[in-house]
């Protein structure tokens, strides 16, 4: 029963993520009640992490770890799920869609995520990942009239496949050196080299890496990333993109943790070359979209190169600014696109980046909105993003990779070339057309204040994050 | 030889020519019939190995649910015998033996360079390990969770299908 009482959140996350299927059938108006039910649970599970803050410790026969990072992106996925929320209702009703299971969906993919976060064996991990991008390949076609939608489901789901086609066999390779699929375990085989197959633990690394790289979009694995992220229903979209992109890589840090002998971390170098290919493919890539979803998309490729500087530097403070980061990029980057999702209109429309000019004369409050999520994005110093570039440029110069470092402030260099290139076109570019409308925000106005004081608080005070971060990884 | 040996020689030769039988015949529901054949002398073959429960199940699900649906689309389609057609030697199947061979030379260095001890280890261990009883006790206690979690997936995977195969709205 303890177990229980320990892993509250999750538990009552996977409970109610499937008594909202039961609500959506029994509802007689769609949509409102299992919107209501779907937003009280997050917010649930959301007070029961609480407690489970400054606890340490393991549950279910060591299957999961309770409290430290674990609770940390709890919260970070509940409220990227709320977000998501209350910015998808607007939206589906724009489109007009029927809300039927959207909300378990993203009650599902929560759960999947915290498993992941949760995680103390791989199987465990596994299992989370792909919750979590099941849910995502229905989620990504669930506008099954429009075409891109579809497109984006199948690219999305055929690819995934595949990738954890290899996660799948590093997993069983890994398990083949060590004998075990718990991570303190397998550390301890590491530590004392008491390997049955020390090959296989190299092949089982990369591949395991493969596969997470590819869930995260990180070259070479990030091609899927633009066509899935444009197709799909744009807060979809928001939510795949930050918090989907956090889970993924929270599934490396107790994989980091155990199988890589500190002592050779020649893992180290192979992941630098990693982070350092995908900021600049995806900062330069980036340059040429003219399409905002794919222009934020790529953006949002280079974002998990940065995040995967935190695993090079592998030091405390590394993991801290991995941690600090997925928060400020989650709010960023959703409040990106719910305004992209406010400004579009049906059947695609409003989508290129020339559709935003003279934005700030039409909706002066969007425009404001977009240029702070757009400086918070290219790492101006009074928004989150900076400081969270700031700690992970840090850790990677502390753990001996300055090259790095420069490779990173060069590419932060080029995305401020279209973060700002988009201001400008709001702020100095004369629409051609003034009789446009854009919609009213409704519900989707939360999502947008959260976002918007979340991205300065953790700005202004970054230390109340960091600080809480740091004594995670101690 | 004990007759466990002999046993798992016969079973691992039946299990290889039906495996060929498989991608060589013409007509599909001959490669069906030798792929049914081939599942169950892998049930034979994990038998002979102690794990009872992994070959019940083999038949259960690869032999019995997973056939059913391959000679039913079979039927279904009505396939015909394929139609005889010629590749020429082409770069993909030169990769194709580079990599197949790459993975066997893989296999061989392992299991080669591998003390004897581990390999005695892994079999003696494997012993209880089989029994329906074992695996029961097993996934109620230890994995418990990952038991229940993946309950969780599979509802997810079941919801989103429905939900993409409905009848178009419009």
């Amino acid at each position: 029963m303890n177990d229980f009482i320990l892993a509250a959140p999750l538990v009552a996350m996977s409970f109610l993520s499937v008594i909202c299927i039961v609500v959506d059938a029994l509802s007689p108006k769609p949509g409102k009640i299992p919107f209501m039910f779907a937003g009280f649970s997050l917010l649930g599970a959301l007070l029961l992490t609480i407690p489970t803050f400054w606890y340490h410790g393991t549950a279910f026969q060591n299957m999961i770890t309770v409290g430290g990072y674990s609770a940390f992106f709890d919260v970070l996925f509940l409220i990227g799920g709320l977000l998501t929320l209350f910015a998808g209702r607007p939206y589906i009703a724009r489109e007009h869609f029927d809300h039927d299971e959207f909300y378990s969906l993203i009650m599902f993919s929560v759960a999947g995520m915290m498993v992941i976060g949760h995680s103390n064996n791989l199987l465990i991990s596994f299992i989370g990942i792909e919750i979590m991008s099941v849910s995502f390949y229905v989620l990504s076609g669930y506008l099954r009239k429009s075409i891109r939608s579809i497109e984006s489901a199948l690219k999305y789901f055929l690819l995934g496949s595949f990738a954890t086609g290899f996660l799948v066999f590093g997993i069983a390779l890994l398990y083949g050196a060590t004998g075990t699929l718990e991570f303190p375990a397998m550390h301890a085989a590491v530590v004392a080299d008491k390997l049955n197959f020390p090959n296989l633990l190299t092949v089982g690394i990369a591949l395991v890496l493969i596969g997470l790289s590819f869930k995260a979009a990180a070259f070479p694995f990030h091609q899927w990333a633009p066509d899935v992220y444009e197709g799909a229903p744009t807060v979809v979209t928001a939510f795949m993109s930050t918090a989907g992109k956090a889970a993924s890589l929270s599934a490396l840090i107790p994989v980091i943790a155990a199988v890589v002998p500190q002592t050779n971390w020649k893992v180290g170098m192979v992941l630098a070359v990693i982070s350092a290919a995908t900021m600049l493919v995806g900062n330069i890539s980036a340059v040429v979209q003219s399409n905002i979803k794919r222009m934020l998309a790529y953006s949002s490729v280079a974002h998990a190169g940065y995040l995967m500087m935190g695993f090079v530097a592998n030091n405390p403070n590394g993991m801290t600014g991995v941690l600090f980061y997925s928060a400020a990029y989650l709010f960023m980057q959703i409040g990106a696109f719910v305004i992209v999702s406010l400004i579009e209109k049906e059947n695609d429309g409003n989508l290129q980046l020339a559709d935003y000019a003279g934005l700030s004369k039409r909706n002066p409050v969007l425009a404001a909105l977009m240029a702070l999520f757009m400086f918070s994005l290219a790492g101006i110093p009074p928004m989150a993003g900076f400081f969270g570039k700031y700690y992970l440029f840090i850790a990677a110069v502390e753990a001996g990779y300055t090259w790095l470092t420069i490779v990173a402030v060069i590419s932060s260099m080029i995305s401020v070339y279209f973060y700002i290139g988009l201001v400008v076109t709001m702020y100095f570019k004369d629409s051609t057309d003034t009789t446009e409308q854009d919609s009213k925000p409704g519900l989707a106005g939360v999502t947008l204040a959260i976002s918007c004081a979340f991205v300065i608080i953790l700005g202004l005070f970054p230390q109340l994050i960091e600080k809480l971060a740091h004594s995670f990884f101690m | 030889m004990s007759l466990q040996v002999i046993m798992f020689m016969i079973l691992g030769v039946g299990a290889i020519v039906t495996a060929l039988g498989t991608i060589t015949r013409r007509n599909p529901v001959a490669s069906a019939m030798n792929l049914v054949a081939h599942f169950f002398m892998l049930s034979g073959l994990y038998l002979t190995l102690q794990a009872q429960f992994v070959a019940v199940v083999q038949v259960l699900v690869y032999a019995g649910a997973i056939m059913v649906l391959v000679v039913f689309v079979i039927m279904l389609l009505n396939v015909g015998k394929e139609e005889a057609h010629h590749e020429s030697f082409t770069i993909r199947k030169v990769l194709g033996l580079v990599f197949a061979g790459a993975i066997v030379v893989q296999m061989l260095a392992i299991y080669l360079g591998s003390s004897p001890s581990a390999m005695s280890q892994l079999s003696s261990k494997s012993l209880t390990l089989g029994a329906t009883e074992s695996i029961g006790t097993v996934l109620f206690n230890q994995y418990l969770f990952p038991f229940e979690v993946i309950s969780l997936l599979l509802l997810s995977a079941l919801i989103g299908a429905v939900i993409l195969a409905k009848r178009k709205v419009d």
